[in-house]
């Protein structure tokens, strides 16, 4: 045991590019073979139960038009997560923030403001990514001026988001035909988002989402906020030294964030239900911080991982009702892919030696 | 503002606040736990949902209620283990593993769960624990104390004892000495890695009996989401404390004060407010909380600092 636990990391002095690549698969694979278990434990078949997953994902039109459905949201959180993450700017808050879009979508695209749609439609998605990092704010300045840790602030505030669009839901905007169910008025069918394939339900929102993920990558690799963003995650306090404004950066990135989680929001109000519900989201919020983390918080690779756990979720439905093994399989894949890729990842960057 | 004091002055309501506060302390003296040597464990979350299931599995399937207990702590320190491994040994990010182990405990849960209930409607219950009756007689806070359960009364005497730990003993000197001064430590010829580890599995035990007072105590069956937060609230608790068990007590039985108000609040024929407002409160207060002595908080100073031998 003691010697087990003396074990020292050397940093390599140059990540294999190979290495870098593989880890992902690796880890990936790594979690099947842990949940083959699982699926055993449930009275399946696991070639089977694996087969059907990958199929009712990946395997038809149908399935992929689900999968890219779900991935839109998916790629939009996590974003959010990858962008704050960089900063080390912890923001676990944006299943919250994504409910605060969608209300502030539902806010402006219901609402009876007498607009034509062309300029009511850009206000509606303002609105809702004005929502999301509006709920930001006060984790950032807290974490700024007062040093206190935004991962519990964001955490909580998501409860407090829930029961505000709930309160909404009971109350001003609450759809008075809907049967009692709490559910929020329609948005303006005008506003709706088009549609991106026949018979399916993949709309605009994916390309908005793809195209915000290569503008990222590009703000990242090739701009000075993307460099502060970079030198204030790897080490604030050089970055202070430089001359880098850190809680400017910090506040921006926050802000940046939430609004890309609220933009999560407005897509499923807009581009799939046409309204708001307490159950719009399956913690698309919670998953982008695995997306995320999958994607090593590359912004083109977020988009990737968003339609593996996409496809993981909506394979997951259709295998469990084949074969009877619970959904939550799903869940447990994606949290175990995200523990042993952070391994993977280590493993990539530093040799393990024994002393 | 009568019915105000007529609340806070009745023997139900502190048996409420009692019961509302033991498994935030269980949860925040694990936390305290781990943090005083050095590791920020957010893994609680779900180490509460698990330990909520397995000890409540446990006792439907024949157990006792304390072998459901252990059990219930048992399986917080294997997922606690899982936690040290990856943040101590290997060093990986306390944050995101933390959320990870939260993901992993709580998933395994509900799976675990509907493998083993898979056609159900209403879930299924267990006798749960009742009240000791230890303290009849005693006037004032006999008959609060009396309607507890023995989780709570052992939440209440685990703070003394921890505080005696932490303070009196040679290993709390280790707990303490890991967290504020890794090096130091080792030099006393210490094993940092077995320290933390050691208190990390023993932090996250207290937090799976934590989740295990929900589903054997406070209620008798197991619900999806019936942790709600209350892992995170912990966390924040630790911060308000100051990492000092005493304080940690009072924080909790402080936000279990407003959170038996504001249900009673919620229900009492005043209410003009919706709900919701009323449920929002006890979130809202722990963010204000946590602005209010951020100040002055005296960190662990080794807190969500990997340690590497020979590393500066």
């Amino acid at each position: 045991m003691r010697n087990l636990l003396n074990l020292r990391l050397e940093a390599r002095p140059r990540v294999p590019l190979a290495m870098a690549l593989a880890s992902p698969f690796v880890a990936v694979a790594f979690t099947l073979l842990v949940c083959a278990g699982l699926v055993v434990w449930a009275g399946a078949p696991v070639t089977r139960a694996y087969a059907l997953l990958f199929e009712s994902a990946f395997g038809s039109r149908f399935a992929i038009g689900e999968t890219l459905t779900r991935a839109t949201p998916l790629i939009l959180t996590g974003l959010s997560c990858a962008v704050a993450f960089r900063a080390h700017f912890y923001n676990i808050g944006a299943e919250g923030q994504l409910y605060l879009g969608a209300l502030g979508a539902v806010a402006v695209g219901g609402s009876a403001i007498a607009l034509p749609a062309p300029i009511l439609f850009p206000l509606m998605i303002a609105a809702g990514m004005a929502a999301g990092a509006l709920l930001l704010v006060v984790p950032a300045l807290a974490k700024t001026r007062l040093g206190v840790d935004e991962v519990v602030t964001t955490l909580l505030l998501n409860f407090v988001a829930l029961l505000f669009v709930s309160m909404m839901l009971d109350g001003p905007m609450k759809d008075t035909t809907a049967m009692g169910w709490p559910q929020s008025v329609p948005i303006r069918p005008e506003l709706e988002f088009g549609k991106l394939l026949e018979r399916s339900r993949v709309h605009v929102g994916l390309i908005i989402a793809v195209a915000l993920a290569l503008a990222l990558w590009v703000v990242n690799a090739r701009t000075t906020l993307g460099y502060e963003m970079r030198a204030v995650g790897a080490n604030a306090r050089a970055a202070r030294f430089a001359g880098i404004p850190v809680d400017t950066v910090m506040l921006k990135t926050a802000l940046l964030s939430g609004a890309l989680a609220g933009l999560a929001g407005v897509g499923e109000v807009a581009g799939r239900a046409g309204y708001l519900t307490l159950d719009m989201s399956p913690g698309y919020g919670y998953s982008g911080i695995v997306i995320a983390m999958l994607a090593g918080l590359n912004p083109l690779g977020v988009v990737l991982a968003a339609v593996f756990v996409a496809g993981l979720i909506v394979g997951a439905d259709s295998m469990s009702r084949a074969v009877g093994v619970p959904t939550y399989l799903a869940d447990v894949i994606v949290a175990v892919s995200l523990l042993s890729m952070l391994f993977a990842a280590m493993l990539a960057r530093y040799r393990v030696r024994w002393s | 503002m009568t019915e105000m004091l007529d609340i806070v002055a009745s023997v139900p309501f502190w048996i409420a606040v009692l019961r509302i506060a033991t498994p935030l302390i269980f949860g925040t003296l694990g936390v305290l736990l781990c943090e005083r040597a050095g590791v920020l464990n957010l893994g609680i979350e779900g180490i509460m949902v698990a330990g909520a299931f397995a000890g409540w599995l446990a006792v439907y399937q024949g157990a006792g209620l304390w072998t459901g207990v252990l059990v219930a702590a048992a399986v917080g320190a294997l997922f606690g283990l899982l936690h040290g491994a990856l943040t101590v040994v290997l060093a990986l990010s306390q944050h995101v593993t933390g959320l990870g182990i939260t993901l992993f405990a709580t998933s395994l849960s509900y799976y675990a769960y509907r493998v083993s209930f898979p056609k159900i409607t209403s879930p299924p219950t267990v006798n749960p624990f009742g009240g000791t009756h230890l303290f009849d007689g005693v006037p004032a806070i006999g008959p609060v104390l009396s309607a507890q359960t023995p989780l709570t009364l052992l939440a209440l005497a685990i703070v003394p004892l921890l505080a005696y730990v932490l303070y009196r003993t040679p290993v709390g000197l280790a707990v303490r000495m890991v967290g504020e001064n890794p090096a130091a430590a080792e030099g006393q010829g210490l094993s940092v890695s077995g320290v933390r580890i050691g208190a990390i599995v023993a932090g996250s035990a207290l937090m799976g009996v934590g989740g295990a007072f929900l589903t054997l105590s406070a209620f008798n069956a197991f619900y999806f989401n019936m942790i709600n937060g209350r892992g995170w609230i912990c966390v924040a608790l630790v911060v308000f404390a100051s990492w000092r068990p005493g304080k940690a007590l009072l924080g909790a039985i402080l936000f279990a004060a407003f959170d038996a108000l504001q249900l009673r609040l919620q229900q009492s024929a005043g209410a003009t407010l919706p709900y919701q407002v009323y449920l929002m409160i006890p979130y809202l207060l722990s963010i204000l909380a946590l602005a209010l002595v951020a100040r002055k908080a005296a960190y662990p100073r080794a807190l969500m600092k990997p340690y590497r031998k020979g590393e500066r």
